[in-house]
C-alpha cells in the first residue's frame, strides 16, 4: 500500500451524501430526472443539461479500466493513477490498488475498494472510492 | 467581425534566463516587458493595454501595471494555464480591433526553480474527488499516452522521436536549458518517470519569461519591423464533462485549431513553420493529429524518422528546442512558442534552423491538464510582404 498521504475530502453540503455511501461501502453517483444522464464527480446542477432535478443513484461499483499511468517516482511511488468506467456509464478518476502494478492493463474489469484517506490529524479520514481488479 | 489582419505582434523577447535565485518575479517581468517593448522600437508609456494571468503576482493586473508604471485603458487577466499567452494575442486583437487599446503588452515570468510558486487556486468542485488521486502532470499526460498507444499503436520510439527533434534544434539555441542531441535510445532508456513516458519525454522545468507587443496594423507599419499579421484564432476548452465524454486521445485543439484555421483562410498545408505546446512528447502528438497535420492516431508515424526536424522534415517545429530542451517558464510554455514563431517569421531563428521563406506559421498550446481538464488556443501568423 502507497505510502503517500492520502488528503482528506473536505465535506460540503453538495457531496456529503457521497462520502457518507462510501463509509457504508457504496459508490453513489448522480443520475438526472430531466434528460436521464448519470454524472461523476456529484454536483447539484446535472452537467448535461442544467436542471437541479438530480438524484443519487448507487453504482454496482464495477467497470473497467479506461486509461492508467503509474507513478515511478517520488512520494508512496509506485501507485497507480487511473480512469475507471463504471458500467453505469460516467468515468472517474481514481487509483487502482493490485499486488503487482505491472499486471494492470487497459480494458481490465474492476471493482470499487474503498480506502481510508488520511484525516487532517490523526486516524483515518472519509473512505475513497480506488478500485482494484475484479478478476471477471 | 473577423480577427483576420485586426492586429500584428511588434515586439517579442525571450528572458535569456534559465534560473533567477537573485531577482523577483515582478523584476522579470519588467525585464521581459522592457525587452520586448524595445525590440518593437516602443515604450512603456506608448503602451495601452496589459494583459497578464497568473503567473504574475499580487492583484494581477493591478498590482503590475502599478508596478510597471503603466497607464492603460484595457487589461484583460484571462487564464488558460500554460496556452494562455497564445490566447492573449487573440484576446488583444480583438481588443485592438474595437478600439480599447492599440499598443498591448502581454507578460508571463516566473521562478519555480527558485521559489515555492502556487499553481492552482485552492477550492476547485473537483478537488475533493481528485486531490488524493496523486494526479501530476506525469500521470495526466501519463494516461493520454497510454491510452493514444492502446487504440492506435502508438510507440515509445516514435514519441521520443518528438524529442530527438527538440533536440536537434536546441544544440543551435545559446540559452537553451538542454542543449545536447538525443536520440530515440536515449529517450526511451531514460528513468520511467510516469508510464509510458519517460524523463526525456518530459519538458524542462525554467525560472524565466517572456514578453509580446501587439498592435494595431496602422502602427505596426510605422515600425522598423517585418510586419506580422494575425490571420486567425481559436480557442476551446475540454474536460470529462460529468465523465460521459472522456476521451484522451483527442484535445481541445481539435476545436481551436480548426476555427483558426478557417478565419485564417489557411490549411494545415500550407503551414511553413510549427510551434506546438510540448510539455510532453505526447501533448505535441495529439496537437499534430487535432490541428489537421495528419488523421487521428497517425501521429506517431508522422513524427517518426526527423520529420519534424527544420532542413530535413517536412514539417520544422519548435526550432528554439521548445518547452522540451530550451525553456519551459513557470510552467508555460505558451509565449516561447509564440515568440519562435515571430523569430521564423522575421528570419530570425538561429540560421541553422531558420525555415526558407517563412512566411506562414502556427503557433497552438495546451493549457492545465490534458488528461483532466484543459484549454486550447491556436493563432495562425503570416508576414507581410
Amino acid at each position: 500500500m502507497s505510502t503517500r498521504k492520502l488528503l482528506a475530502p473536505q465535506p460540503n453540503p453538495e457531496t456529503d451524501a457521497f462520502w457518507d455511501g462510501l463509509g457504508e461501502g457504496v459508490l453513489r453517483i448522480k443520475t438526472c430526472e430531466s434528460c436521464g444522464q448519470p454524472h461523476y464527480y456529484p454536483r447539484h446542477i446535472c452537467p448535461h443539461c442544467g436542471s437541479e432535478k438530480t438524484r443519487w443513484l448507487e453504482s454496482a461499483g464495477c467497470g473497467e479500466i479506461y486509461s492508467l499511468s503509474v507513478m515511478r517516482r517520488g512520494e508512496g511511488a509506485p501507485f497507480a493513477v487511473a480512469y475507471v468506467t463504471l458500467d453505469e456509464g460516467p468515468a472517474l478518476m481514481t487509483n487502482l490498488v493490485a499486488d503487482d502494478l505491472d499486471t494492470l492493463a487497459i480494458g481490465q474489469r474492476v471493482r470499487l475498494a474503498p480506502q481510508a484517506s488520511d484525516a487532517d490529524t490523526v486516524g483515518d479520514g472519509p473512505s475513497l472510492p480506488f478500485f482494484t481488479p475484479s478478476g471477471d | 467581425m473577423s480577427l483576420r489582419n485586426a492586429a500584428c505582434i511588434a515586439g517579442a523577447f525571450e528572458h535569456p534566463t534559465r534560473l533567477a535565485p537573485d531577482m523577483t518575479t515582478p523584476q522579470l517581468h519588467a525585464e521581459c516587458a522592457a525587452g520586448a517593448l524595445a525590440d518593437a522600437g516602443l515604450s512603456l508609456s506608448d503602451v495601452d493595454g496589459y494583459f497578464c494571468a497568473t503567473d504574475a503576482p499580487g492583484f494581477g493586473p493591478i498590482s503590475m501595471i502599478d508596478y510597471l508604471g503603466l497607464t492603460v485603458r484595457h487589461t484583460d487577466s484571462t487564464e488558460m494555464g500554460g496556452c494562455t499567452y497564445i490566447q492573449h494575442v487573440a484576446h488583444a486583437a480583438q481588443a485592438i480591433a474595437t478600439g480599447k487599446c492599440s499598443v498591448a503588452l502581454i507578460t508571463l515570468a516566473g521562478r519555480p526553480r527558485s521559489e515555492a510558486v502556487q499553481r492552482f487556486r485552492p477550492g476547485a468542485p473537483e478537488s475533493a474527488f481528485e486531490q488524493w488521486v496523486g494526479l501530476t502532470n506525469h500521470t495526466s499526460y501519463g494516461m493520454c499516452a497510454a491510452r493514444h498507444m492502446h487504440e492506435f499503436g502508438t510507440t515509445s520510439e516514435q514519441l521520443a522521436w518528438i524529442k530527438v527533434a527538440a533536440s536537434h534544434h536546441a544544440q543551435h539555441n545559446p540559452h537553451a536549458m538542454l542543449p545536447k542531441v538525443v536520440t530515440v535510445e536515449d529517450v526511451v532508456n531514460s528513468p520511467t518517470i510516469a508510464d509510458p513516458l519517460h524523463r526525456l519525454d518530459c519538458c524542462v522545468t525554467t525560472d524565466g519569461g517572456g514578453a509580446l507587443v501587439v498592435v494595431s496594423p496602422e502602427i505596426a507599419r510605422t515600425l522598423n519591423r517585418p510586419v506580422i499579421s494575425l490571420l486567425g484564432a481559436g480557442e476551446a476548452t475540454k474536460g470529462p464533462s460529468g465523465g460521459l465524454a472522456l476521451d484522451l486521445t483527442t484535445s481541445a485543439a481539435a476545436q481551436s485549431g480548426p476555427r483558426a484555421f478557417e478565419e485564417a483562410g489557411v490549411t494545415p498545408a500550407d503551414i511553413k513553420y510549427a510551434s506546438i505546446y510540448d510539455s510532453f512528447t505526447i501533448t505535441v502528438l495529439l496537437q499534430l493529429e487535432d490541428l489537421g497535420f495528419c488523421a487521428k492516431g497517425e501521429g506517431g508515424k508522422f513524427v517518426a524518422d526527423g520529420n519534424l526536424i527544420s532542413g530535413s522534415g517536412k514539417l520544422p517545429f519548435n526550432t528554439d528546442g521548445g518547452g522540451l530542451c530550451n525553456n519551459h517558464p513557470m510552467f508555460r510554455g505558451g509565449i516561447t512558442k509564440v515568440i519562435e514563431a515571430v523569430r521564423q517569421l522575421r528570419g530570425e531563428a538561429a540560421p541553422a534552423v531558420q525555415v526558407p521563406n517563412c512566411d506562414l506559421a502556427v503557433a497552438t498550446g495546451i493549457g492545465g491538464s490534458l488528461g483532466a481538464r484543459h484549454g486550447a488556443a491556436t493563432i495562425i501568423l503570416e508576414r507581410q510582404s
